[in-house]
């Protein structure tokens, strides 16, 4: 950008040495800027800005009559918010109820599916005939698109004509009443089989990917000094998978703690008590009474619910592995 | 090394156990799908009493299984496609260049990831129908507003992924082409992009299963004009007599080319994930 050359000095003799003295920008400073420009205008317009008027409907009485003309709802305050969190009310103890059943849900999941998947990659780790095989089945939960998996769960789940009951109690010859897999409080364990079922694959694809990243020689190295498997595992296995476990466990709890679909293709329009994720709660709050401005208060709380895990999380983290 | 009783015993053990906890839904689905009507509405069995393909032929006509499964083809195909060509461009800044406002995009990017689904839904809805009315541009029941949300679902892993693997590509490659007299994008477009190729291919799928199994949005902003697999599969079930023989035919025949395409290319998913992780 030499532009000095072209004109001649005398024409402007008062701005050019200004501009002389100015450190000029490196050429194409807005190179990266031009290339993250569509991904933020995207994520502006679709997540961002949906979220803040989101945020900002949490605040109003958005019911059935203003969902025409939201813009002239009238302001709630917090009284969506004060709704939300009364635990003595209907709203708020079911609200209550659903978060617990959250909480316990995403405990077992991602508990269940770290132990499956480090138990699968480390089992794999080793070369041996078929591995590349097993390592294929293993991949399917996760591979299928997640309603075709959840539907074939369904199916199973029936209680007179599902593969379960006719496991348990036609091959098993267990006694008793056949249960109801997908109403009432038997929903909460088939929910969490379900969503361990396609969870699980996805740790022991990362931690697969994490275990190829350690040199065998360790391995080699610890037998010799006289190391028993349990004990090569604990002392190199798992404090060099701590990077990819921070992430894995992170990105697992988040995804199953607003895990919707779950509960939502297999219960469709019932709603059990023991499969009443938070999403699915607050997604039934919102469109069957129309009432979205309580339902974003709700979304608004798990949100927050979640930034404070995760930031503590990150924190712990973060300070476990400076003081190592 | 010999590998000792214990361990054997071990390594037979999780992987049975596994290998019948993945398989036995898969096993269901498939037989089911060639069970004549009276087995799958009687009591459960794990063999059909004959084997028919007829469920195969029928899901097409007990709900428009076709349309949705173009739909679902159009929309994925469309979000993976804009959100690989977005994905690129925007790693390649993260990997390339230092630049004020880097970290606070890559924060922001990750963090959408715990934003939940409901609480930006409604609001969208709305957005999408005040553009209608607006400019007259239709985003709710056509498959414009499915396309542009779906790829914003899948870029922020899209993006974590390729910069991660465009890290690993050396910057001297960049450099050479510059001297050649490419520019930034043609360096990327010429250079980088090819010895990036499984990364590529990685996201690319991880995209177009984001797409293809969306569930949340697709139940609020399809209608019958654009619906998608994804809801037009549930049809089946919520009709008063369920032909489970043909949902899980439907279910087998939308799952067959993406895991095919998964578990092919799943090395270029373990590198890509491998490459990210690093990071």
């Amino acid at each position: 950008m030499s532009v000095t050359t072209v004109e001649p000095p005398a024409q402007k003799p008062t701005v050019r040495p200004q501009r002389k003295n100015c450190r000029p920008k490196p050429s194409g400073w807005w190179m990266p800027y031009a290339l993250i420009a569509p991904a933020v205008l995207f994520v502006l317009a679709i997540q961002i800005l949906p979220m803040v008027i989101g945020i900002f409907m949490s605040f109003i009485k958005l019911t059935k009559a203003f969902i025409a003309n939201w813009g002239s709802a009238p302001a709630a305050g917090v009284a969506n918010y004060s709704v939300s969190l009364d635990f003595n009310s209907a709203v708020g103890k079911s609200l209550l109820a659903s978060f617990f059943v959250t909480c316990g849900f995403t405990v077992l999941v991602v508990g269940l599916s770290w132990i499956l998947g480090m138990a699968a990659a480390v089992v794999l780790q080793r070369q041996f005939r078929g591995r590349g095989f097993i390592r294929t089945l293993f991949l399917i939960p996760y591979a299928l698109p997640m309603y075709a998996g959840i539907i074939a769960w369904k199916f199973m789940f029936q209680k007179d004509t599902g593969a379960i009951n006719h496991f348990l109690f036609d091959n098993l010859g267990l006694g008793g009443e056949k249960p109801f897999w997908l109403i009432g409080d038997s929903s909460f364990a088939a929910m969490v089989v379900v969503a361990l079922w396609r969870t699980w694959p996805f740790a022991f694809l990362m931690l697969m990917a994490g275990l190829q990243s350690i040199p065998s020689e360790v391995y080699e190295a610890s037998a010799v000094d006289g190391a028993k498997p349990w004990r090569q595992w604990r002392s190199i296995t798992l404090p060099m998978l701590k990077p990819v476990n921070v992430v894995l466990i992170l990105v697992m709890f988040l995804w199953t703690f607003n895990d919707f679909n779950t509960p939502f293709v297999l219960f469709g329009n019932s709603q059990p008590p023991g499969g009443d994720l938070i999403a699915f709660h607050i997604y039934n709050a919102s469109f069957l009474t129309w009432n979205f401005g309580l339902g974003s208060a709700m979304s608004v709380l798990l949100l927050l619910f979640l930034l404070l895990v995760t930031g503590i999380y990150l924190i712990v983290t973060n300070w476990r592995s400076r003081r190592a | 090394m010999h590998e000792t009783i214990g361990t054997k015993v071990f390594r037979v053990a999780v992987i049975t156990f596994l290998t019948v906890f993945t398989m036995v839904p898969v096993y269901v689905m498939i037989t089911s799908s060639l069970k004549p009507l009276r087995d799958v509405q009687g009591p459960f069995t794990w063999w059909p009493s004959e084997i028919t393909l007829a469920p195969f032929v029928d899901m097409w006509t007990t709900v428009p299984l076709a349309s949705y499964f173009l739909n679902s083809v159009i929309v994925a195909s469309a979000a993976t496609i804009l959100s690989l060509i977005i994905g690129v461009f925007a790693s390649y800044a993260m990997s390339r260049y230092k630049f004020f406002g880097r970290s606070i995009f890559s924060t922001t990017i990750l963090s959408t990831q715990m934003f939940p689904g409901v609480l930006f839904l409604l609001p969208l809805f709305l957005i999408f129908v005040n553009i209608n009315g607006a400019t007259g541009i239709q985003l709710v029941g056509t498959m414009g507003g499915l396309i542009i949300t779906y790829l914003t679902f899948s870029l922020p892993f899209s993006i974590w992924m390729l910069a991660g693997y465009f890290d690993g590509i050396p910057h001297e490659l960049d450099e050479a082409a510059k001297v050649d007299g490419c520019g930034p994008v043609g360096a990327l477009v010429r250079v980088v992009l090819p010895a990036a190729r499984p990364g590529l291919i990685a996201v690319a799928i991880f995209s177009f299963m984001t797409s293809w199994g969306e569930v949340l949005f697709a139940s609020v902003m399809t209608t019958e004009a654009n619906r998608t697999l994804a809801v037009g599969l549930q049809l089946y079930s919520t009709q008063s007599n369920v032909y489970w023989n043909q949902v899980m035919a439907a279910s087998l025949v939308v799952s067959i080319p993406i895991v095919v395409a998964f578990l092919l290319l799943q090395r270029n998913f373990v590198a890509g994930l491998t490459a990210g992780g690093v990071k």
